[in-house]
């Protein structure tokens, strides 16, 4: 490898000429692919990942929106505004769309964009394949809402106990969209964690060793591996419920020697992971956050990474503290505690480490590190409440009702969505080359902080004093009308953030100020390249000597050259210290993952009416695989790097 | 500030976690206040720690670096010191937790009347089992138990899963198709408690409330004799016309009256209606006006019950509910 002595992200000094052109090639062999065809073909990661921001974003817009109805409804007793089956339908697609289609589908999106920047290279290991991810993704969420307009919404609650959500207690097909909703969007996000995975471990700049990348690469690396542990048990659960419902297996029949127990299990082995997999990610952004705005490196990488490991392999160990009140033996319910309180250290560990970082910091109270500090208010308290909940005696009085509601709510919310709307704001410069209002910013950050906490701080002590979830009204003389009331108004005050949020966003987007390369002189390479970044994202290719790459650029730092600018080519570098190993060339635009994805997608929405889908998708899926596969001269091929 | 919320809110008599009237909500209620007393004063912690860094005087604004070493090595110990004080706290909360648990799942007590709890949708069906058939007593969505016994409850389900929950007596115990639970309560005071099922079970989950009735052990073997008979004679032509209009009519295919020729088994035993204080489990106030209005019009009270809306004159309706309320 030949290294000429300049700084990443800016031209080399001695032959402009010559990089101008360059660059002119690289423009050509990476543009984006024209017209509504291209649009489809496309299989650029900035372009997919702000793809799957921005739907994910609407999906939180309608799940908001179903949220706000449902407390419309329980804002005094006995209201009439929505039905029980409707409030069902709604509270049902309400969780189903912010786990499934919102929470997950936005931080993956977010690893999509940001992981192959952070560290360094081109596009993602598997560009076909991402553009599958989000089609089938787009198409999971697009049947669920058919379903949802036409009556058909699923009722039996986002994770469908049997046998309610069975043959017998759910005739109709609302059920079996939401079974294969919940399949669609699995497949995606396994294929999404697969994507990161081999681009964090083998597509790294040169010198970004395992203890340089940076925290949010190694946030979506262990939220990757958890999807791909967890998700495969809801998967398969997800198709177990149809065969029932479909060819009278009897899984989950107890009459016939099934188990509804064993749906629980199934559901939990993921759904408590999932949680994990939608706060990691976040944690990954608030220590992102942290290091421009406190002017500080993150204090404790080592302890941050670790934890992180921690929390994702204690978080497969919880699962059975959803079903405590299933009456489990004593001894195992001990062990779910005991896992469950556990999971609180590596937690506690990272909230101190980013206590110290501010303590130790020069702060700069911009809008991302609000929604930190309000992150930091928020997650204790849900994670306080967590460590009630995980024991035994106490989550048999509050299982399953308001207060389990406010501490999932302080978690997720508070723990996830706070630090994904300031990691939002934080890279939307980056995004659109634009810088949002800051003034609005704040606005819709007080907004939402303040409105937050008035929705859901009364819930707790709705749940203590005996509200279940899951109801569509309560009896006047609960004297559950006043919190509830005051939960509605707070709603709306939060639902009034959201809105300036996205107002903000959209404004800044089309007339916001210029941003420039780095406008809040942040420590990791996304940073380093223009704003928003070529479709090649680095031009020349950086390397990496020191953790916080950006604040100790030296005049000597090597770049990388020789690689073919005339065809998709990026370098593979080795998974422990990221030394350069070979080329490999990139696919460009593509109908294929396209029509793959409609081939699956007609498998499974057949699926719920005959079981003769699997042949009749076969074919599509067959075809489009072909087509996929199909040799191309030497753009499948590796060529090896001649030593130098 | 935060305590004074949870205490301040008017608290509805006996369903409430937080007003115990039973030694094992006792117990649970103690857990709760230590968890709470801890959990917050850890909260006040750390936001006293976060309020002084972010408001400490710093440095004037330079080029952004790493942390120096000197505060570095300081801020390791502190976050190691922190780390070790949680484990140490957490550890604290096991162990209560887990001692909480064995004590409530001690209780038993040989002797009392074994209750059998069947969860339906929308009601609860209650059978105090007996070895003798003629001293099986059946009722629904209200059970009575004499004050300071640990009873056992047999809970199963014939649909779907449900929950059984009496907050101010016990947490929650599933009602699964195919598995046999049981939970054991006490009451330690007389009074009514409130429940409600805890597990989502369908349209009417919101009004599938039942209640538990505690008084003194006279009082419920008086109980318990009473409903041993069987069901109260018409007296008057109008009774006898509503119970004719009963056997007679849809009802008797869905409920029995013991000592009549209703003896459906897919709704709630009527044999004692009038003597129970609600209707549509626990939903209504058992009055008269709310009976004729449950079975003209049941769809509307609680929509998506079994029920079917009963069409009949005026006058008839008024005869079954002489009946009914002749149902002691």
């Amino acid at each position: 490898m030949s290294a000429e002595p300049i700084v990443p992200g800016l031209i080399a000094a001695p032959s402009e000429d010559a990089d101008a052109e360059e660059r002119r090639r690289l423009e050509r062999t990476w543009e984006y692919a024209r017209g509504l065809w291209g649009w489809v073909a496309e299989v650029d990661h900035q372009r997919i990942g702000m793809r799957y921001i921005v739907t994910a974003l609407i999906f939180f817009a309608l799940g908001g929106v179903e949220a706000l109805m449902m407390r419309v409804q329980l804002a005094k007793p006995e209201n009439g505004f929505l039905n029980p089956d409707l409030y069902n339908q709604v509270f049902t697609t309400h969780g189903t769309t912010m786990m499934f289609l919102f929470a997950v589908p936005v931080m993956l999106g977010l690893g999509v964009y940001l992981v192959p920047l952070m560290v360094g290279t081109r596009n993602l290991a598997f560009p076909r394949l991402n553009a599958y991810s989000y089609y089938v993704y787009l198409i999971g969420g697009l049947f669920l809402y058919a379903g949802f307009f036409l009556n058909a919404g699923p009722d039996a609650g986002w994770f469908s106990y049997v046998p309610l959500s069975g043959p017998a207690f759910s005739p109709g097909k609302r059920v079996d969209i939401w079974c294969q909703m919940v399949t669609f969007t699995e497949i995606s996000s396994m294929a999404v964690a697969v994507n990161l995975i081999t681009t964090a471990f083998k597509q790294r700049a040169p010198g970004m060793s395992l203890n340089r990348i940076p925290i949010f690469v190694w946030a979506m690396i262990v939220t990757s591996f958890m999807v791909i542990f967890a998700m495969p048990a809801v998967a398969l659960a997800s198709q177990m419920l149809p065969l029932d419902r479909l060819v009278d297996t009897h899984f989950f029949n107890p009459a016939e020697g099934g188990d509804a127990l064993l749906w629980q299990h199934l559901f939990w082995f993921f759904g408590h992971p999932e949680v994990y997999i939608i706060f990691i990610p976040a944690t990954g952004i608030v220590s992102t956050i942290l290091a421009p705005f406190t002017r500080r490196e993150v204090f404790g990488y080592l302890a941050l990474i670790l934890s992180l490991v921690a929390t994702g392999f204690i978080g497969f160990g919880l699962w059975v503290h959803h079903m405590f009140a299933t009456g489990l033996p004593q001894l195992g319910q001990s062990f779910f505690t005991a896992a469950s309180i556990m999971i609180a250290v590596p937690s506690g560990i990272q909230m101190f480490c980013w206590i110290a970082t501010l303590w130790g910091g020069k702060l700069r109270f911009r809008t991302p590190l609000l929604y930190v500090l309000g992150f930091i208010f928020t997650f204790m308290i849900g994670g306080l409440t967590g460590v009630m909940l995980a024991a035994v005696p106490l989550d048999l009085q509050v299982h399953d009702t308001f207060f389990v509601v406010a501490h999932f709510h302080y978690v997720l919310i508070g723990g996830a969505v706070f630090p994904l709307l300031g990691g939002l704001f934080y890279w939307f410069p980056k995004m659109t080359g634009r810088m949002p209002s800051e003034t609005l910013g704040k606005l819709s950050f007080w907004l939402v902080f303040l409105g937050f906490q008035v929705t859901f701080f009364p819930q707790h002590i709705l749940g203590l004093q005996g509200m279940p979830r899951r109801v569509y009204t309560y009896l006047p003389e609960t004297g559950w009308g006043d919190l509830n009331m005051l939960s509605t108004v707070g709603a709306f005050i939060l639902g009034l953030g959201a809105l300036v949020f996205v107002i903000n966003l959209v404004v800044s987007r089309v007339s916001g100020p210029l941003a420039g390369d780095d406008p809040w002189e942040s420590d990791t390479l996304e940073w380093a390249t223009p704003s928003p970044p070529p479709p090649y994202n680095f031009h020349p290719m950086p390397t990496v000597s020191h953790r916080a790459p950006l604040w100790h650029r030296s005049e000597d730092q090597p770049v990388i050259t020789g690689l073919r600018s005339d065809r998709r080519e990026f370098l593979m570098t080795g998974l422990l210290d990221a030394e350069p190993d070979h080329r490999q060339v990139s696919p460009g635009p593509t109908m294929m993952p396209f029509f793959l994805s409609l081939g699956t997608g007609i498998t499974f929405i057949v699926g719920i009416f005959t079981p003769w889908a699997l042949p009749i998708g076969a074919v599509p899926v067959a075809i489009s695989l072909i087509g996929w596969f199909w040799p191309r001269g030497d753009q499948g091929h590796k060529i090896l790097k001649e030593k130098s | 500030m935060i305590a004074a919320a949870l205490l301040l809110p008017n608290w509805v008599g006996g369903h409430s976690a937080l007003s115990s009237h039973g030694v094992q909500a006792a117990r649970i209620e103690s857990l709760w206040w230590l968890m709470f007393w801890v959990c917050s004063a850890v909260f006040v912690l750390v936001m006293v720690a976060t309020g002084i860094a972010i408001t400490r005087r710093t440095l004037p604004s330079g080029p952004p670096g790493p942390i120096p070493p000197q505060s570095r090595r300081r801020m390791t110990r502190t976050v190691a010191a922190a780390a070790a004080v949680t484990v140490l706290t957490l550890f604290v909360l096991l162990i209560a937790s887990v001692s909480t648990g064995r004590a409530i799942a001690s209780l038993s007590e040989r002797g009392g009347p074994s209750i059998k709890v069947t969860g339906h949708q929308w009601w609860w069906e209650i059978e105090y089992d007996h070895p003798t058939p003629s001293r099986i007593v059946k009722t629904a969505n209200e059970i009575h138990i004499p004050v300071g016994r640990a009873i056992k409850l047999e809970l199963s389900s014939q649909d779907v899963i449900h929950s059984f929950w009496v907050p101010s007596l016990h947490g929650k115990r599933d009602l699964i198709p195919g598995h046999s639970n049981d939970i054991w309560i006490r009451a330690d005071h007389p009074g009514v408690y409130r429940g409600q099922c805890g597990e989502f079970c369908g349209l009417q989950h919101a009004h599938m409330g039942l209640l538990v009735i505690a008084e003194p052990q006279d009082r419920f073997d008086a109980w318990y004799r009473s409903q041993l008979q069987t069901s109260a004679l018409p007296m008057t032509p109008s009774q006898q016309h509503g119970r004719q209009l009963v056997e007679s009519g849809p009802c008797a295919l869905c409920h029995t009256i013991q000592g009549s020729q209703a003896n459906g088994n897919l709704g709630p035993d009527l044999t004692h209606l009038a003597s129970r204080r609600t209707i549509a489990a626990a939903s209504l106030p058992n009055t008269r006006g709310n009976l004729g209005g449950w079975i003209s019009d049941p769809q509307s009270i609680k929509p998506g019950n079994r029920m079917p809306p009963i069409t009949m004159k005026s006058e008839d309706l008024q005869a079954m509910l002489d009946y009914l309320e002749s149902l002691k």
